[in-house]
């Protein structure tokens, strides 16, 4: 079945304390290359029938309506995954 | 005066509110998320608790129940609806109010009773208090960061619409130490502290008088039975 994969992180500008605690982690097992963890989402939505413009677009609006909100998260990809 | 209370699945404190508004001499009714039914209800409180376990976004599914479009309409209408904890969370989320809630910048759950500061007095929850009282109901979230943009921050601000504000301490991460808000109309509150677990002696927070006595969040209610008499 064909899947778009719609990805939404937290506004860079905000506080990600979830990644913030990861990255604390990550530092106390010594894995000193990594200096910033964020955590985000990763929706995969399985269309029934081929993926036309409609249904992207109407991945793209539930990506911004539904599954993000706007005030605290950016959409940063609406894909179809073959 | 008959006022709401909805359960989600989920929901924690729908029995607490209830009890609240029975305590304070109104009748409260029992209303459902997938019911397309105020049932003639005066007023609503969206209650706190983990609806559909905070999936997506905490209050997000809830937002979108069936009873949320006649809520919408109620509040758009003038009705009071009060918004505590996830209840609130949900009133962000059906963008009934500005600004959103993320996970306090401590990464911590938070229990503690908590000093609010009430600075607008004029709202359909808020208005048997003092203006500038200070209160103590009991606080328990994981994300109550409130958060908004610096446009938004400013019409709050100017338009006197943070109806709480903590007192002492920031207990999860909010700009401008913002517990509550209100829509520019005042009928729509929401806030995450927990004022319907201050409503009884023996289950409040501490005062200085005697344990568990703080009854400080009768008056969310006695505010909105006076305001609907009036």
């Amino acid at each position: 079945m064909p899947t778009i994969v719609v990805e939404v992180m937290p506004k860079a500008e905000l506080l990600d304390p979830a990644g913030k605690a990861v990255a604390g982690a990550l530092a106390r097992l010594g894995h000193s290359s990594f200096t910033n963890v964020r955590i985000g989402k990763r929706f995969e939505l399985t269309v029934d029938g081929p993926v036309t413009d409609a249904v992207l677009a109407d991945a793209q609006k539930i990506a911004e309506e539904i599954l993000s909100n706007q005030v605290i998260e950016d959409v940063t990809s609406v894909v179809e995954v073959k | 005066m008959r006022i709401g209370v909805i359960t989600f699945p989920g929901s924690l404190d729908d029995h607490d509110a209830l009890r609240a508004i029975r305590l304070v001499g109104a009748e409260p009714v029992a209303l459902w998320h997938g019911e397309h039914d105020l049932h003639g209800v005066d007023a609503i409180v969206l209650p706190g608790g983990f609806s559909y376990g905070d999936y997506l976004r905490c209050g997000a599914i809830a937002s979108h129940s069936p009873i949320m479009a006649e809520v919408v309409q109620a509040a758009n209408g003038g009705m009071p609806v009060l918004g505590i904890c996830n209840g609130f969370q949900m009133l962000v989320e059906a963008h009934l109010l500005p600004g959103g809630l993320i996970r306090n910048d401590h990464g911590h759950f938070i229990r503690r009773d908590q000093v609010l500061r009430v600075e607008n007095n004029t709202t359909a929850w808020t208005n048997d208090f003092a203006l500038n009282e200070e209160i103590v109901i009991p606080l328990k979230n994981g994300e109550g960061g409130y958060i908004a943009n610096e446009e938004t921050l400013k019409e709050l601000e100017g338009e006197g619409r943070v109806a709480f504000r903590y007192v002492g301490m920031n207990p999860n991460g909010s700009l401008n130490d913002i517990a509550g808000i209100t829509n520019a109309r005042g009928n729509v509150v929401g806030l995450m502290p927990h004022p319907e677990h201050a409503v009884e002696p023996g289950f409040g927070p501490n005062t200085s008088q005697r344990m568990r006595s703080g009854v400080d969040g009768l008056k969310f209610f006695t505010s909105v039975l006076e305001g609907v008499l009036a």
